[in-house]
């Protein structure tokens, strides 16, 4: 228990200091800092319609977060992980509107299942050029996010997926592919028991299967994982397989609970936040409860605080930077806490501290 | 008058006191070898003395002078000059551009002045003996002239103190003779020379006194001509060392490996190492001698399955394993313990049970389900780390927490543990303080008492001619000589080291 607290102070103080930030930018900029937090308070989980709608933001965050923490885990940087959560969220708009009768469920898990193998295949391919080609996966995740997003407009616009009409959109799904909704009145469905099932089945490979042992061991240390005998090239196709399949079923998800059809607007952008979401939550599948959940309730309170209490939505977005940012900065804590623990400034700089301790070993 | 001269120098480290109240001067004309045992403080006392460390307390003075503390260039200025144990040169550089950079001599227009550049360093290294070409670049140079460089260029920047940090780590046992006989030059001209080491034997031959520190603290100095390698000893690690416990070979086994032409290539026509041909028998130790980068990676690589031969075959007992992955490997008993510890070997923020099942994490007993038998795992790391006395002893730390002595037992712990019939050690004891060598080298021993051959990989000559039965000296990826136990020479197989055939002594 003291251990997880100690692991969790870090990141607690990183966006504690970035509230405290965005409050001072917000009190400069001519909105009281008490006035923002409590209409983002108000705004995310105030009401049980905004929690509601805060629940429905964490619920793609937190799948997707999933895959880039389990990429990251590998040692691998699934910048992409946009791009499969669109070939997931086309895989399920694809199989629930494609009509038939079916026995009652199944179309559901066909969806749930058409979107996780599509999340999963389209990351293969990142995963086999990293692999046995040396490819780096920034550059093909990336990439191939444009594609995927641009396969989906297409598929929208004049594709097979389209609608007839002025606004690119696909058919909705059938009633019998859709998630139950939860709470009446709001978009919230059964999709958060997905997200939450996903989050202990991660927790589990990670850290109780010989899978989640090797994806460890390869992200920490390639070369003493190879010597010891695992595949590196088919233990990072497995790790993508399995980072794009939570992506995949992040869109499924989506459509199937949400927007139930597929349209430009549904992605929000949610597999960029979802970065941020895995490192703040250190690639941890438990620490990404809180994480998405922090940037879901940023974001569906700034849609509050706009319409409510006249701040703009970008007051927001500033506070989602600056927490942005310390993340990004983080090792600053580690620096600041080694300088109050000396006590004295006008030592070494920290980073040599390591660096000399190393070399006193490796002498 | 004292040249060097360090008073009550402290420093701490957290809680470790690294330097406790440390003094001690070196005369110019004078070689002071400082002796420890690694992490006893002596490369922090020579940062601080280098001024790449403020100590807590103490001061550092130069002919009576007391120089600023914690500023390199206020002691290069005093004329201290560090030679560090891992070169700090630009290999596409040539010797002089290496030598003059950051110095430069100018001519009027501003341009480097190349002609007084090459004429000063032909001038010193004409006064103290050490021949390098200043046109050649550092990179196409042996270690021992890359040395040669680094200590021309702590002459151009005016030393008069020189410090050398385990200078010959690295070096055959002819650039050892070399340097020493440098060494002895520098002296004769006046020069203080301050000698790092934890090799006895050379202590004995370069010093005119010693420092002994332990644990951070000066325990004492003495003349060396009063002294002995064995109360040196005593005196670095605090208890009685057996220095001498040479190995008893009992009658040989049956051949277990056969290697037959064995090659690796780097590409067409370019071979890495080989064709080699070689047997081992069962309870054989076979060392492998040789400078470093000569193919002796290659061969432990080939070997333990992380490179494929381009030709050749390896037999274990009648079996080929030369195309096995190296799973199947390590399934075939093979074990290998990597000279790059902690970058190959182990994981370093994996905890030390972790580690210690990681060639075998998914294999009975340790495999349950889809998952890892924790509860197996970990009492059989508790029984090998209390066999193999690790401190400390809390498995559930990362391995990252041991000191290298450890971190070594660990690994070998881990092989051991893996009942091998054959064993590749690559550079087994690099790094290790006296009391851990000597811990390695009798497990090793044991080792091959029960009946696995080991192939040992080393740059230490002596450790070779310790453990070995048979010595192999590999030279440019060949078979430069193999000779048996009671003929071992130092100087033939320092020639061999160097290129240099010497059939006469050939088996």
């Amino acid at each position: 228990m003291k251990k997880w607290a100690l692991s969790a102070l870090k990141p607690l103080l990183t966006v504690v200091l970035g509230l405290i930030v965005s409050g001072l930018i917000g009190q400069l900029t001519g909105y009281p800092a008490s006035a923002v937090m409590s209409a983002l308070w108000l705004g995310s989980v105030g009401t049980v319609t905004n929690f509601a709608s805060t629940l429905v933001i964490f619920i793609p965050l937190s799948l997707t977060a999933l895959g880039i923490a389990i990429a990251f885990r590998a040692g691998l940087f699934n910048i992409g992980a946009e791009g499969q959560y669109w070939m997931g969220a086309i895989a399920a708009t694809w199989v629930g509107a494609m009509g038939g009768a079916w026995p009652p469920g199944v179309h559901l898990l066909a969806v749930i299942l058409a979107a996780i193998v599509a999340g999963g295949l389209y990351a293969m391919i990142p995963g086999l050029l990293k692999a046995y080609r040396g490819a780096h996966e920034v550059i093909t995740t990336m990439m191939l996010s444009y594609a995927a997003v641009e396969f989906g407009h297409y598929l929208i616009e004049k594709g097979p997926l389209m609608l007839p009409g002025a606004i690119p959109e696909s058919p909705a799904i059938a009633q019998s592919a859709t998630l139950p909704i939860l709470v009446p009145t709001t978009e919230l469905s059964a999709g958060i028991f997905l997200a939450l099932g996903a989050i202990l089945i991660a927790a589990w490979l990670m850290t109780r299967t010989r899978l989640g042992f090797e994806i460890t061991l390869l992200g920490k240390n390639p070369k003493a994982t190879r010597l010891a005998g695992v595949s590196a090239p088919k233990l990072t196709v497995i790790s993508m397989v399995i980072a794009g399949a939570f992506a995949g079923l992040a869109g499924g998800v989506q459509i199937s609970g949400v927007s139930h059809q597929l349209m430009d607007s549904f992605a929000n952008q949610y597999g960029f936040t979802a970065i941020v979401v895995a490192l703040l939550a250190r690639n941890n599948p438990w620490g990404i409860i809180p994480s998405a959940f922090l940037f879901a309730a940023l974001q569906s309170g700034a849609g509050y605080m706009q319409m409510n209490a006249n701040i703009p939505a970008q007051m927001a977005y500033v506070i989602q930077g600056a927490i942005v940012f310390m993340v990004a900065a983080d090792r600053m804590f580690d620096w600041a806490w080694i300088r109050f623990r000396k006590g004295r400034w006008g030592q070494m700089p920290p980073s040599e501290t390591p660096a000399i301790a190393h070399e006193e070993v490796s002498l | 008058m004292a040249q060097l001269e360090v008073v009550g120098v402290s420093k701490r480290f957290g809680n470790l006191r690294a330097n406790d109240n440390i003094s001690f001067s070196v005369r110019g004309g004078e070689v002071l070898a400082v002796l420890g045992e690694n992490g006893a403080g002596k490369s922090t006392l020579m940062k601080i003395v280098s001024g790449f460390l403020r100590p807590d307390s103490g001061r550092v003075a130069v002919d009576g002078q007391t120089i600023p503390i914690g500023d390199p260039q206020a002691a290069i200025r005093a004329g201290i000059g560090m030679i560090h144990q891992h070169f700090m040169l630009i290999p596409r550089m040539t010797v002089m551009e290496n030598l003059i950079l950051g110095r430069e001599p100018r001519t009027r227009l501003g341009s480097i002045d190349t002609r007084q550049a090459k004429q000063e360093v032909e001038d010193l290294s004409k006064r103290f003996g050490l021949h390098v070409d200043p046109n050649s670049p550092v990179e196409s140079l042996s270690v021992g002239e890359q040395q040669r460089v680094e200590i021309l260029k702590a002459f151009y920047r005016g030393a008069k103190i020189l410090i050398l940090d385990e200078p010959t780590a690295l070096l055959t046992p002819q650039e050892t003779d070399r340097l020493f006989g440098s060494i002895r030059e520098f002296a004769r001209q006046g020069l203080s020379v301050v000698f790092i080491s934890h090799k006895l034997d050379e202590v004995m031959k370069i010093s005119e006194r010693v420092m002994v520190v332990r644990a951070g603290q000066l325990v004492d100095t003495v003349d060396t001509g009063q002294t002995d390698a064995f109360s040196l000893a005593r005196m670095m690690v605090g208890r009685d060392v057996d220095l001498g416990a040479s190995r008893t070979t009992s009658g040989l086994g049956n051949v277990v490996l056969t290697v037959d032409h064995l090659e690796s290539q780097l590409s067409k026509g370019q071979p890495l190492l080989g064709p080699i041909s070689f047997t081992l028998r069962h309870g054989e130790i076979l060392g492998v001698a040789g400078v470093e980068g000569n193919g002796q990676q290659e061969l432990a690589e080939l070997l333990a399955g992380i490179r494929l031969p381009s030709s050749g075959t390896i037999l274990l007992d009648d079996k080929r394993v030369d195309s096995l992955p190296i799973r199947r490997r390590l399934e075939s008993d093979i074990a290998y313990v990597p000279a790059d510890r902690q970058g190959e070997g182990l994981v370093l923020d994996l905890k030390i049970w972790e580690n210690f099942i990681l060639r075998d994490y998914y294999r009975p007993p340790f495999r349950k389900g889809l998952g890892i038998d924790v509860k197996v795992a970990k009492a059989r790391t508790q029984a090998a780390v209390d066999a193999f006395d690790i401190r400390p002893n809390n498995i559930d730390l990362p391995s990252r927490a041991l000191s290298g002595g450890n971190q070594q037992k660990l690994l070998l712990a881990r092989e051991m543990s893996r009942n091998p019939r054959i064993m590749i050690v690559s550079q087994p004891t690099r790094g290790l303080d006296v009391g851990a060598i000597e811990y390695v080298h009798h497990q090793l021993m044991s080792l091959a008492q029960t009946g696995t051959a080991i192939v040992l990989i080393s740059l230490e000559l002596d450790e070779l001619m310790k453990l070995s039965d048979r010595i192999m000296v590999l030279f440019r990826g060949q078979i430069q000589g193999i000779v048996a136990r009671p003929e071992f020479r130092r100087d033939a197989i320092g020639l061999w080291m160097t290129g240099q055939k010497g059939q006469e002594v050939r088996q």
